[in-house]
């Protein structure tokens, strides 16, 4: 029993690792700030899921009380409040580069693909 | 209503209490009682608007039913930008727009979820929401064109707009 | 298991080192506030790290979950704040 939890620990913390790494190196390679949104924005909420995962799952093992359990429903609550946070984050700092005129970095010029046209709206 | 909404707001900061104190003593489960007491006798308007419980309960079993895929999703979205970034030749991989698309979804909280869903999915974040306008940050061409996809219908089935 | 926690701490302090790359020669604001926030993302797991290292979980858990919000809400003052400016890029 003890060496499953730990083992599945050691593997969730491992995973964010990975998962961070990526992130870290696609924030560093992708061209414009839209494209790096990408990795930050992505890359963060499933790696932090993963790791305050592991470090409940942890917890629950480490020191099983009433105390414990708290603790552990506060990591969750963590990992919710990123879940919902890191993309309305994500969504206004890019709101805020889109209005003050940042252009997006792309291959043919074409900026925006306009599908509300021919609607008839 | 408003004296039930305010009930129903006062247990769900009581369980949030509990969650974060973990006491139960006298001083700080009276502390909890009286200030949950307080905030749900001022606003208790905020959380249960002109809305029923019951509807409330069913959108939020909903909400919960659709959280596996969506986390499904975020695998599959972190996948893809695994792949990208680790691509040496990552740039020709690549071929971003903004693509603009109207949507059908009308209450706040359901465009809400929408946005930070396309935000988790793959390939595609959301810039700008402008009325019902929906300007949206894709990666590639075959992400672009597949928008808005049948992730609209889920999400407008969760809040009640089919 | 604590020296397990000790070297994933050192490794997302490497991660850290890498963003501020970002966080102090962004090209535009932006990418300033992106590279501040996601340091921020892996200082609020740092910060448990550092708790279960220490065996002090019951304090740091909560010193985390207030670290989030703040950096949550800087984050969001700060872009709030350049769409007022209207900071160009050609203008950094």
């Amino acid at each position: 029993m003890t060496l499953i939890i730990l083992t599945m620990t050691a593997a969730l913390l491992v995973a964010g690792l990975f998962f961070f790494f990526a992130a870290t190196v696609g924030f560093l390679r992708f061209p414009d700030l839209y494209t790096r949104m990408h990795a930050t924005g992505k890359g963060d909420t499933l790696a932090l899921l993963l790791m305050v995962a592991g470090l409940a799952l942890f917890n629950l093992y480490d020191n099983f009380c009433w105390m414990g359990m708290v603790q552990s429903v506060k990591l969750l609550f963590i990992a919710v409040f990123w879940f919902i946070a890191n993309p309305t984050a994500t969504h206004a700092v890019l709101r805020a580069a889109f209005e003050s005129g940042v252009t997006p970095w792309t291959k043919d010029g074409t900026v925006i693909i306009d599908k509300t046209e021919g609607e008839g709206a | 209503m408003v004296f039930m909404s305010g009930i129903v707001t006062f247990f769900v900061l009581l369980i949030f209490w509990i969650f974060m104190s973990g006491l139960f003593d006298l001083w700080h489960f009276g502390l909890g009682m009286v200030s949950c007491a307080l905030i749900a006798y001022m606003s208790n308007d905020l959380l249960f608007k002109d809305m029923k419980v019951a509807s409330k309960g069913r959108e939020t079993i909903r909400l919960i039913k659709y959280m596996p895929w969506l986390l499904y999703q975020i695998y599959l979205a972190n996948i893809y930008v695994v792949k990208l970034a680790l691509h040496p030749k990552m740039s020709h991989l690549i071929y971003p727009h903004i693509v603009k698309f109207r949507t059908k979804l009308k209450k706040d909280v359901s465009v809400f979820t929408f946005a930070n869903s396309i935000t988790l999915t793959p390939g595609t974040i959301t810039v700008l929401v402008e009325d019902d306008c929906f300007y949206v940050h894709a990666i590639d061409i075959p992400v672009a064109e597949s928008l808005p996809g049948d992730m609209e219908k889920r999400v407008g089935h969760i809040f009640g707009e089919d | 298991m604590g020296n397990f926690f000790l070297g994933t701490a050192l490794a997302l302090c490497f991660f850290i080192f890498l963003c501020l790359y970002r966080a102090v020669w962004g090209p535009t604001v932006f990418d300033r506030i992106i590279g501040a926030g996601f340091v921020g993302t892996k200082t609020t797991i740092l910060l448990l790290l550092i708790g279960f290292i220490y065996r002090r979980i019951d304090m740091f858990v909560d010193l985390a979950l207030v670290y989030s919000i703040l950096n949550f809400i800087s984050t969001l003052i700060v872009s709030k704040y350049f769409i007022k400016k209207g900071v160009h890029s050609h203008q950094l």
